[in-house]
């Protein structure tokens, strides 16, 4: 019966395409992934926008939006259905573009940012047997798309004419190039452990049990420090706070969409929002199990219920770090990607090495922790050198 | 016309292209253009040889590529490192007024 | 060849011939983007999906994006008021022009192109990596050598003349 539940969506997809004539039977199936991928997460980022905005508001101790309830109804829900009239507000407002702009480019550049987007969306493994495309290079794949987003904002930082966008859309590159690095060299120890490039084969070497607890990368020392180094690199990949320097509103307006409005706008609004649910999913498929249970008793709970629970827990994180972290300075944010974060990786693919060579006792443990932490403490202090951290001083204008 | 040929074709026309720009083009950056829409166009013969010739199972073909797609990040490394130093240097990136190799 | 073949040639070609034509520099370096993501595409119908992603990872998410930088640094963003040509443009016309000719008359009159066309190879990842662990990896040793040469000297180069110049006078 809960093999049945979790496996309804497949079924449910060979039940549809068995509607279809034989020859149009693959293309039917790609057509309804597509149809799926583009309305589910378009639904979890409207339910994500409100989180954020309720939630930044209990953090920061004022209400946030609590009015508006179910349309045309006295149905209030606390205010869960604000986003229904921020996306209609958005989809109506006039757009606008400048008269300098290039425009060809401007049109075009947030369309090149969903499309990347989206395609990244197809390797991930929401569910037991539910990948669109299962290719062996999967993970290659996801890096490969996500790599055309950069361009995106460049095309929009450019073609506005505006030297705040060009200021932002700089910024950005320059921060998602970095970033990278760590984020794929995260990634990469998870690759040799598994020695494979496909996510299905990733999540399928995590689903075993010992004690009744998963074999989740994360909890291997290799794994914590990967999964910490991925998720700050998801972070700043993803324009997050503290890495929100591209879109700083007190310092360049709005970053590289300061001259859209209206649809484009709401365009870039949501390829963020989708690209960070991309990189959550990612960072989940390769440490924490996908779409597997913690717990070998709780295995009954359907493989999708879990891939979505752990992506808004993470998703609840990051909306946590946004309202309690201020924002990094650019040489700050570039120091520590390059002086702490890059070293930090290096020195992991070498404990995940070490971690796969030696024998599986607690002398391993022993060793790679040592490592790690030993390279942890050098690599910071290195990088609070020269920092002098006193007591805070107030001045006070007179 | 077998498939091997079309592969062959439009490499041919794509490196005359890049090479045309290459030569004709006065911006330094244009011809770093030119030069790596040649090294694509070499590296789609060797996929295509590797795609239809008779031995696919030793990848040779494939790992030029892949090789020769590391050199080419290299090349615009240097290449654009080079640009921005005459720049810095001269003011200009046009190749007709940075004839000589002295600063 | 099918059709989505041609098409795909069609699309990198016309891009390729806008990026070396288009008088805007920016304009040149987003239609390479699109070469570029074509030719990836010709290669994943070649079956060669590694080469393929590689080429979207290394061209389009690297290359392309230093060329951008590269055209901002060097404030060349607006197209020129004079002449974007040499002064000898005919004459490299011609010789591409030739050179065109001279290869697509080889490769339709060569005798040692096989009139078949074999089964699809297979190239897993798996393969690629046995290959480059195994038979290819002194090349794949020179290359990781050759690349941290680059990276270093690319850095030398643009580092900032002043403070180059700054220590050799300290020197004299």
């Amino acid at each position: 019966m809960f093999d049945k539940l979790d496996q309804i969506f497949v079924t449910a997809l060979h039940w549809l395409v068995s509607f279809v004539p034989e020859a149009w039977r693959s293309l039917a199936s790609s057509l309804i992934c597509i149809a799926f991928i583009l309305s589910v997460f378009p639904a979890v980022f409207s339910v994500t926008t409100i989180f954020e905005r309720k939630g930044i508001g209990r953090i920061q101790n004022r209400y946030g939006p609590n009015r508006v309830g179910i349309p045309f109804t006295k149905i209030r829900l606390a205010g869960f259905g604000q986003f229904i009239p921020d996306g209609v507000k958005m989809l109506t407002k006039e757009d606008i573009v400048p008269r300098a702009a290039d425009k060809i480019v401007h049109f075009l550049a947030p369309v090149v940012m969903l499309i990347p987007v989206l395609l990244a969306y197809a390797v991930l493994p929401f569910g037991r047997n539910m990948t669109v495309t299962d290719y062996d290079a999967g993970l290659l794949f996801f890096f490969a798309v996500g790599g055309a987003v950069e361009l995106s904002v460049f095309m929009a930082g450019w073609s506005s004419r505006n030297k705040y966008s060009l200021l932002g859309a700089m910024r950005a590159i320059a921060q998602m190039v970095s970033y990278e690095i760590p984020l794929i060299l995260s990634a990469v120890t998870v690759v040799m452990v598994v020695g494979s490039l496909n996510l299905n084969a990733i999540i399928a070497h995590q689903n075993q049990y010992t004690f009744g607890i998963a074999h989740w990368f994360v909890f291997t020392p290799w794994g914590l420090v990967g999964f910490i180094l991925f998720f700050i690199a998801s972070l700043a990949e993803s324009n997050r706070t503290p890495f929100d320097l591209p879109e700083a509103e007190s310092e360049i307006i709005a970053g590289y969409f300061t001259e859209y409005s209206g649809f484009k706008f709401a365009l870039f609004f949501l390829g963020e929002y989708l690209g960070m649910f991309a990189i959550i999913g990612l960072g989940i498929t390769l440490f924490l199990g996908g779409w597997t249970s913690p717990v070998s008793f709780l295995t009954w709970i359907p493989s999708y219920v879990w891939f979505f629970t752990k992506l808004m827990a993470i998703v609840f994180v990051f909306i946590w770090i946004r309202a309690t972290l201020p924002r990094l300075r650019m040489d700050q944010l570039m120091n520590f990607a390059w002086k702490f974060m890059l070293p930090l990786a290096l020195i992991n693919i070498l404990v995940a090495g070490l971690w796969h060579y030696m024998a599986a006792d607690w002398q391993r443990w022993l060793v790679c922790s040592t490592i790690i932490f030993g390279a942890y403490v050098i690599l910071g202090r290195g990088l609070m050198h020269n920092q002098k951290l006193g007591k805070r001083i107030y001045r006070y204008a007179e | 016309m077998t498939a091997l040929q079309g592969c062959l074709l439009i490499s041919a026309l794509l490196f005359a292209i890049g090479f045309a720009g290459a030569v004709t083009r006065r911006h330094a950056i244009l011809v770093l253009i030119g030069i790596e829409l040649m090294l694509n166009a070499a590296n789609l013969n060797f996929i295509a040889f590797w795609r239809f010739g008779p031995h696919p199972e030793a990848l040779t073909g494939f790992m030029f590529v892949l090789f020769s797609m590391a050199l080419a990040g290299a090349e615009a490394a240097v290449g654009l490192a080079l640009v921005i130093a005459i720049y810095r240097h001269k003011k200009t990136s046009n190749l007709d007024e940075v004839k000589e190799l002295k600063g | 060849m099918s059709i989505f073949f041609i098409l795909t040639a069609i699309v990198t070609l016309f891009a390729a011939a806008s990026a070396m034509s288009l008088r805007n520099l920016v304009h040149c370096a987003l239609a390479l983007a699109v070469s570029f993501t074509g030719i990836a595409a010709l290669y994943l119908q070649l079956d060669a999906q590694f080469v393929g992603f590689a080429e979207i990872l290394v061209y389009v998410g690297a290359i392309a994006i230093l060329i951008v930088f590269a055209i901002l640094l060097t404030r060349s963003g607006e197209a020129p008021e004079n002449s974007v040509l040499t002064s000898g443009w005919m004459a490299g016309i011609a010789i591409s022009a030739m050179v065109f000719t001279l290869l697509g008359w080889a490769v339709l009159n060569s005798s040692a192109i096989p009139k078949e066309n074999p089964p699809a190879p297979v190239a897993t990842v798996k393969n690629v990596g046995d290959a480059l662990m195994t038979k290819f990896v002194l090349p794949l040793e020179i290359i990781g050598l050759v690349l941290t040469a680059a990276m270093i000297g690319a850095v030398i180069i643009a580092l900032k003349e002043s403070s180059k110049s700054e220590t050799a006078g300290r020197e004299s």
